[in-house]
């Protein structure tokens, strides 16, 4: 569980950083005048075509798999270990939200990511539509959809709170001096990565 | 002593036995005194119970000091009540007002079946400890007790990890019944201690192997057993029982 | 019948070592021939059972606690003794041996004492290699306070938690020799009689707390380490489950009951704050090396102790007892806070109370100081109380703690029934009357894990064992009589839940058998137990049925030993006329009020032969010799 959602989490840096060159894309609406916008679709390229890049698609929607199941394996195996429930219980007051509903903001965060896949990446790759940033362009210019992403960033947000520093602790590393690293580095994580992808909608939406 | 007395509503668990159904009973106690323990609360509802002809309550307790780690009620929601770093046995009266009610269950768990009403059998936590919560050393023939220095700072780590005093309440906070708590505080003691550094990787696979074929849940870090622990435990010692499980799994020979 | 303390020749330093040389030992192939039942799995209980097992005999062990670790000796706060001399500050086997039996007052057998000091040093050994978290320096080593009246530093400790260590690190022995198979261990079965075949202990028959069922259990030697009977007075610091029924029933099969009257009152209890109290919480009694204990001078006076000022207070320790100050042994800091409160000092709502004053040490250490030392402590009084012990003085009052007192034991620890063996605080032994701080761990686990091992051996290898199995007679008249009792007390269906009357037994005992006895007084309990028994068998209710899980016929059971050990307790204390340790005769005091002892008249262990119930037991003497610590008055000034 832990080590797919850390390969998962260094996926999101990835796509994030290339995401972020296609803020450069200018008014004109052509992909080609500014250098970042170039680099974005030159990698976004790359990454689709790349021998080597080819096979670690698989890799990646393997461990989205692989996590999925994994999670709802385990959430199973665990409700058998408390087969009558509490009359009452509050939970709220022992444990955070983020941490009791990994599960859900998971599922939510695995039926964005259904639409967000057939939006952009089975478009392009199936269906021949190039380049990216024209995708994104008609993609972000409802609001509906922008406020959509909203939404589904707002539970990765909430699934990366738990999620994040919950795999060192699972690996042991959220521990002695190792500890207020990680959690600072958790928190810039789960605000930064999904605040960084929100802007890219935002800044279609707006922007054009 | 306080002259206020209070009149608390009680939604207490009653189970026949291991095998019957259970529900909910309601009573009404008048007269309870702010100075009062929770359990002498009970106590005076049982008085009041044996009176009337009616069994009374079966709860376990015995030291009454918060440190036997017997008694074992979900008050209201939270494992051994509102109060953090307090046993069951420790609360007091003072702590609720006049007129509210208070649900009291057992703790639910599949490796705790309940005995009777608010009773429960905790032996999975004594089979898990036969299996390696110890260090292998006969009677006699040990070295002087200064023969192994041992830091200050981490004599009184593995204190923190030694205090726990097995109730059970990680297992009843834990959303997935799990027992991680309860034995990374005793793997985490053994480890931190040179005396315990022989058997780490034989301990932590035994202890960790006997814990899930137990029945309990597996660690999902939502660390509601360290905000329920009446002694505090901290869940570092959990992130150091990983540690020693992935070394005895992957590093050591 | 005489008594044979079996007490070996030589000079006192030698004795322990030429006896060990001198027992018979067991083949080691023939160990596990041998079963040994041990009942009770606190300290003394589970150190014997690992030890047992470890050297190869067959053991089963059983506690009426769900778990070994719930045993109450985990309530022990303060620390254990060992004369390590770590600190460098003179101490020794002797000085331990010696300020042991002076702190016992002159009423400990001087062998066994001697043999406790001498494996106290190996226990610490054993529990740190267990892995036992005691406190350490910051060089690495095992650091010491200077505990209870002790002027060395001898106490090694864990926190406020050295019980609860100690127990575990046995908790975790045994736990290892069960995960073996060499113990069989049965949780929640209370022992109920004990099994006599042909004048040697054979078994015992024990009910499944779960089932109800009478369930027996055959060996070749039984070993009791049940704990002490301090339960009787009702409201004490011992556990709620804590009982007399083990030792009592072996007693009435003949097992000899020593000093029964030999109480122990703790100075630093949290005071009863109302009728519902259930029991009473200790304090440890390092609290006195920090804090001051006055009174107002002022009878009845109501002020908040904050606004009374500094010449109207009185330190009473200090000014009677210049060179010990707060620090006197248990029984006289008690007894003095009680003579206060009877004088008309006594503060709080009740008057029954002192204070325990830390403003001075925190002053001058600093809170983060005292926090450090204590915070558990403060903590506790806190949530109990509802008061700050850190802004105002806590209060403190004596309460029953621990009972010197229990089954007569020789000095192999077995009792006048062969293969009958009593440990820790289940046996008379090796405190006298009076047991000083930090030395009940030392006992226990010095029984269980260093003596026992060997004379248990020496009593196997020296018996005959004929084939006995649960179907014997023995068993199944026991089984049958035992489920009559129950009947009969389950038919009673009377008016009084057993909690009241064991309230009132509780008050008999504490107002007469108490902290101050009188002849006047004992005979007027000696009159009232049997009414109240009487009225026990005539108007208990208890309610649930016999055949399931029910507290309430546990503690019936309990309540029916317990009113004919009180009347026991009263017998000796009336017959003892002399004060000694936490036996205070009121009569028999110097005219400043300390306890005068009579040597001429009363050294020697009495060790009665029970002879019916409502008949008087049968007064056994066992004189005490002291050649090596000669008797003075005991004296803190």
């Amino acid at each position: 569980m832990a080590l797919s959602g850390l390969f998962l989490c260094s996926f999101l840096v990835i796509h994030l950083t290339i995401n972020l060159f296609a803020l450069q894309a200018n008014h004109d609406k052509t992909a080609e005048s500014f250098w970042g916008a170039e680099m974005f679709e030159t990698y976004g390229h790359f990454m689709a075509t790349h021998p080597v890049i080819r096979p670690l698609e698989w890799g990646l929607f393997a461990g989205f798999l692989l996590h999925a199941i994994l999670g709802i394996y385990l959430y199973l195996l665990n409700r058998k270990a408390r087969p009558v429930q509490y009359e009452v219980n509050k939970a709220g007051e022992n444990s955070t939200w983020s941490s009791r509903f990994g599960w859900l903001t998971g599922i939510l965060v695995g039926v964005f990511l259904v639409v967000h896949v057939n939006t952009f990446f089975v478009q392009s790759r199936f269906f021949g539509q190039e380049p990216m940033i024209r995708l994104m362009i008609e993609a972000f210019s409802s609001p509906a959809y922008v406020a959509f992403y909203m939404v589904a960033l707002v539970f990765l947000a909430y699934h990366l709170k738990h999620g994040f520093q919950s795999a060192f602790q699972t690996f042991g590393l959220r521990a002695g001096k190792f500890e207020k690293l990680v959690n600072a580095v958790g928190v810039v994580f789960w605000l930064l990565i999904p605040i960084g992808f929100a802007i890219i909608p935002l800044y279609f939406l707006f922007a054009y | 002593m306080s002259e206020n007395t209070m009149t608390i509503k009680l939604k207490i668990w009653r189970q026949k036995d291991r095998n019957s159904g259970g529900q909910l009973v309601t009573y009404t106690m008048p007269g309870v005194s702010p100075d009062m323990s929770f359990l002498e609360m009970l106590d005076l509802l049982n008085l009041d119970l044996v009176r009337k002809g009616e069994d009374a309550v079966a709860f376990d307790h015995d030291c009454r000091e918060g440190i036997c780690g017997t008694c074992s009620l979900y008050i209201n929601g939270r494992a051994h009540g509102p109060l953090r770093g307090v046993t069951a046995c420790q609360l007091h009266m003072r702590t609720f007002h006049d007129g509210e009610t208070i649900v009291i269950e057992p703790w639910r768990a599949k490796p705790f079946p309940i005995i009777k009403d608010l009773v429960v059998d905790r032996s999975a936590f004594d089979r898990i400890m036969a299996v390696g919560g110890f260090i292998s050393v006969k009677t006699g023939g040990t070295p002087d007790g200064n023969a192994i220095p041992i830091a200050k700072p981490v004599a009184e780590e593995a204190m923190d990890a030694a205090a726990c005093i097995g109730c059970g309440a990680c297992v009843a906070a834990c959303k997935n019944g799990s027992a991680m708590l309860f034995v990374s505080a005793k793997v985490s003691q053994l480890a931190l201690l040179p005396q315990g550094h022989a058997e780490r990787k034989a301990r932590v696979e035994a202890m960790v192997a006997q814990m899930d074929e137990e029945g309990f849940g597996n660690c999902s870090n939502t660390y509601a057993c360290e905000a329920e622990c009446p002694k505090n435990i901290s869940v570092e010692h959990i992130a150091r029982l990983n540690r020693e499980y992935l070394r005895a799994k992957f590093i050591q020979e | 019948m005489t008594l044979n303390s079996k007490i070996p020749d030589g000079p006192i330093q030698q004795k322990w070592d030429n006896h060990r040389f001198n027992m018979k030992l067991v083949n080691p192939a023939n160990k596990r021939k041998y079963h040994i039942i041990v009942v009770g799995t606190g300290l003394a209980g589970s150190s014997a059972a690992a030890s047992l097992a470890e050297l190869g005999y067959n053991v089963t062990a059983l506690c009426y606690h769900e778990s070994p670790r719930r045993a109450h000796s985990i309530a022990a706060q303060g620390g254990i003794n060992a004369p390590k001399n770590y600190p460098n500050d003179g101490d020794s086997i002797w000085r331990l041996f010696y300020d042991t039996v002076k702190g016992g007052d002159y009423r400990a057998r001087e062998a066994n004492v001697y043999r406790l000091a001498q494996v106290s040093n190996s226990i610490i050994d054993q529990c740190v290699a267990q892995g036992v978290p005691f406190a350490r320096e910051y060089g690495g080593l095992l650091d010491n306070r200077s505990f209870g009246g002790a002027q060395v530093s001898r106490t090694f400790y864990a926190r406020g938690q050295t019980g609860q260590q100690l127990l575990l690190g046995a908790y975790s022995a045994l736990s290892r020799q069960i995960g073996l198979g060499t113990i069989k261990f049965y949780e929640r079965r209370e022992m109920l009689d004990l099994v006599v075949i042909d004048g040697q202990a054979r078994g015992i028959v024990a009910r499944n707390m779960v089932t109800g069922k009478f369930e027996s259990y055959v060996g070749d030697a039984v070993i009791l380490a049940t704990g002490g009977y301090g339960n009787v007075f009702f409201l004490s610091t011992n556990a709620m489950m804590c009982n007399a029924t083990a030792t009592w029933r072996a007693h009435k099969r003949g097992a000899f009951f020593g000093n029964p009257c030999f109480t122990q009152i703790h100075p630093t209890c949290i005071p009863v704050s109302s009728d519902h109290q259930s029991k009473l919480t200790l304090m440890s009694e390092s609290l006195r090396n920090s804090g001051r204990i006055w009174v107002p001078k002022a009878k009845g006076d109501k002020r908040h102790p904050n606004d009374i000022p500094e010449d109207e207070r009185d330190y009473y320790l200090e000014r009677l007892y210049p060179s010990f100050g707060n620090l006197v042994p248990r029984d006289v800091a008690s007894r003095r806070a009680k003579e206060m409160c009877d004088k008309g000092h006594g503060v709080g709502a009740t008057g029954l109370a002192v204070y325990l004053d830390f403003s001075s040490t925190i002053q001058r250490l600093g809170k983060g100081w005292v926090e450090e030392q204590y915070g558990n402590l403060f903590d506790m009084y806190q949530q109990i109380t509802g008061e700050n012990g850190y802004e105002q003085p806590m209060r403190i009052y004596p309460a029953v703690h621990y009972t010197m007192g229990g089954l007569w034991v020789d000095y192999n620890l077995m009792s006048t029934i062969p293969g009958l063996f009593v440990l820790g605080e289940a046996n008379f032994s090796d405190h006298g009357a009076n047991r000083l701080g930090a030395s009940a761990l030392m006992q226990g686990l010095a029984d269980g894990y260093f003596v026992i091992p060997y004379t248990i051996g020496d009593y196997l290898a020296t018996s005959k064992f004929p084939k006995v199995d649960v179907n014997h007679a023995a068993f199944k008249d026991t089984e049958r009589d035992l489920s009559q009792t129950t009947s009969q007390l389950m038919a009673i269906k009377g008016k009084k839940p057993v909690d009241v009357l064991h309230k009132q037994l509780g008050k008999i005992m504490w107002d007469k058998c108490g902290m101050g006895r009188n002849e006047a007084g004992l005979k007027e309990a000696l009159q009232e137990i049997p009414k109240l028994r009487e009225e026990f068998w005539n108007n208990v209710l208890i309610p649930g049925s016999a055949d399931s899980f029910n507290q309430e016929l546990e503690k019936a059971h309990r309540l029916a030993d317990f009113l004919e050990l009180s009347e026991l307790m009263c017998t000796d204390a009336l017959h003892r006329e002399e004060s000694c340790g936490g036996h205070f005769r009121e009569e028999s005091q110097t005219d400043d009020g300390e306890a005068k002892r009579d040597d001429d008249k009363f050294s020697y262990v009495a060790a009665w032969e029970f002879k019916g119930v409502g008949s008087k037991e049968t007064l056994h003497k066992e004189p005490l010799a002291f050649e090596y610590v000669k008797p003075s008055q005991r004296s803190y000034k």
